[in-house]
């Protein structure tokens, strides 16, 4: 019985919003809006072939190594800036304003400077997604506990064995919290690099159907990019869950940004 | 806390250091080119772009562009955080609507707002209702999540004490939830500032709507190359401004509450 309350929670207001949609599409057929059997036909039609592959994976992939490849470098880089005091003061003001940039305006700038290659997009998700990482987790070494600290030090645990047991533990709350915004940036970035200069990949097909007014098969795509941003939302609340396990009275809100 | 106390003395050298790294960033930057590792056509040397920037700040339609970026960034956050502010209330206050739109709240969230760019052509052309739309998208959930954590976390308490003193529903919302839930809302305004800044000029970017980033479309197409990286730049300082002003902002409504020390990240 309580389950099945769950259940009516969950699904109550997605089927009435789907209900209104079809009854609103039902009688006058308006061109911007497919009805909800015409998308859900489409959408198999267009996604399920030869696209999947030319297009779909192509952007998946670059979006995985772009992402992976900024968190590594961010939390590497953040340890490093993290625990040498100076080199965070003489960096922090310059990394702030890099940070401030918009990540999108280094689109055009990367085309320039590598041209419109497949590693240009996965530099140009590196460029945004690695900010949010790296500052999220200067922060998080620079709050390592004074005490745990000391204690570490006392005990002569140095070099690889105090970063591995003291610091990237302590920081991983926040340095989660960085990864979280930095996934969902990585998803704009795939998308933009493709719409501005490419012949291919999901933002570049979407584009493409919008131009030629191929209005269902346009929505279709945009669900496409939602199952994709709403896929990885929930794979990292999965890791996270793993990875913060031991990480008592962690608040939802810490990391909801 | 207690580490960052001795500073008074210290502060002057960290501000050096941290001037003498821009500094050495720039030193870099003018070096590149200059060395020939990198070909001045696509990065010119900085004292170049920094000219360019200081010429553009002499013209009126760079003005323009920057007023067109800040005018879709403020009508998008302002309406975005209204929404977010009216509809949190009303969710968060009912135990019901929360649980029923959660599982709604928790999909339309993650999709990339990006997403919706060629509906924005579709519906509204190259104008500035585009950039609202993809604006007010973003930042909506930043705000509504927070509200509603904000609203959810009213101390019981204290909620109890008002309703047996008589206080109404409106005047427990205004004396009781709201300045509970004002520090979440104003973390979640300084992040959708920032969101809507990035959303701004992706739109003006990408779609081709009046704005800073039409004019970065256009100079890299143009081949005005430190044209392009000048425009860069000031977006770059434009999103510096919008954090201090947010910060300050944040500090100034908050003055009264204990969080302003450091529990918000980012």
């Amino acid at each position: 019985m309580n389950a099945l309350k769950t259940l009516g929670y969950i699904l109550a207001l997605p089927v009435l919003l789907v209900l209104i949609w079809w009854a609103s599409t039902l009688g006058a057929v308006n061109f911007f809006v497919p009805t909800p059997a015409a998308l859900v036909g489409t959408f198999g039609e267009v996604w399920f072939g030869p696209r999947f592959f030319s297009d779909v994976l192509p952007s998946v992939g670059r979006l995985l190594i772009g992402v992976v490849a900024a968190i590594i470098i961010g939390v590497v880089g953040g340890v490093l800036i993290g625990s040498i005091k100076w080199l965070r003061a003489l960096l922090e003001p310059t990394l702030e304003f890099f940070r401030a940039i918009p990540p999108p305006v280094l689109v055009p700038v990367l085309i320039l400077l590598m041209g419109i290659t497949d590693s240009m997009k996965v530099a140009v998700i590196i460029s945004g997604c690695v900010w949010p990482v790296l500052l999220n987790t200067i922060e998080g070494v620079r709050a390592v506990d004074g005490v745990l600290s000391d204690s570490a030090h006392t005990y002569g645990i140095d070099g690889w064995a105090r970063v591995r047991y003291l610091v990237l533990p302590s920081a991983s709350p926040q340095i989660m919290a960085g990864v979280r915004q930095s996934l969902s940036l990585g998803l704009i970035l795939m998308v933009i690099s493709e719409m501005f200069a490419s012949s291919s990949g999901l933002g570049f097909t979407i584009v493409q159907f919008q131009r030629s007014f191929a209005i269902p098969e346009m929505w279709s795509g945009i669900v496409v990019l939602g199952l994709l941003g709403v896929a990885m939302s929930f794979i990292f609340q999965w890791a996270e869950r793993n990875i913060l396990r031991w990480y008592h009275g962690q608040k939802e809100v810490e990391n909801a940004a | 806390m207690g580490r960052d106390r001795r500073p008074v003395r210290r502060l002057p050298a960290k501000q050096l250091l941290g001037l003498a790294g821009i500094v050495g960033f720039l030193g870099t930057w003018e070096l590149i080119p200059r060395l020939g590792i990198i070909n001045e056509r696509f990065l010119p040397p900085a004292s170049e772009v920094i000219l360019a920037l200081l010429r553009d700040f002499g013209l009126t339609a760079f003005w323009i562009a920057v007023g067109e970026t800040m005018m879709a960034w403020f009508l998008g956050l302002v309406i975005a955080v209204t929404l977010a502010v009216l509809l949190g209330f009303v969710i968060g206050s009912s135990d019901f609507l929360r649980k029923a739109t959660n599982s709604t709240v928790e999909f339309l969230r993650p999709i990339p707002s990006v997403a919706l760019i060629p509906l924005a052509v579709l519906l509204f052309g190259v104008k500035i209702e585009s950039s609202l739309m993809l604006i007010t998208y973003a930042a909506f959930w930043q705000v509504l999540i927070q509200v509603l954590y904000g609203v959810a976390d009213v101390d019981m308490v204290a909620n109890n004490t008002a309703k047996t003193y008589g206080l109404g529903r409106m005047a427990r919302i205004r004396y009781v939830v709201f300045p509970t839930a004002l520090p979440y809302l104003m973390t979640g305004v300084r992040l959708a500032a920032t969101v809507a800044l990035v959303l701004a000029i992706t739109a003006e970017l990408v779609i081709g709507s009046p704005g800073l980033g039409r004019e970065i479309a256009l100079a890299q197409s143009g081949g005005a190359i430190s044209g392009m990286y000048a425009l860069v730049l000031a977006t770059g300082l434009i999103g510096v401004l919008i954090n201090v002003l947010m910060r300050f902002i944040e500090k100034k409504t908050l003055s009264w509450h204990s969080s302003v020390r450091s529990e918000v990240i980012v």
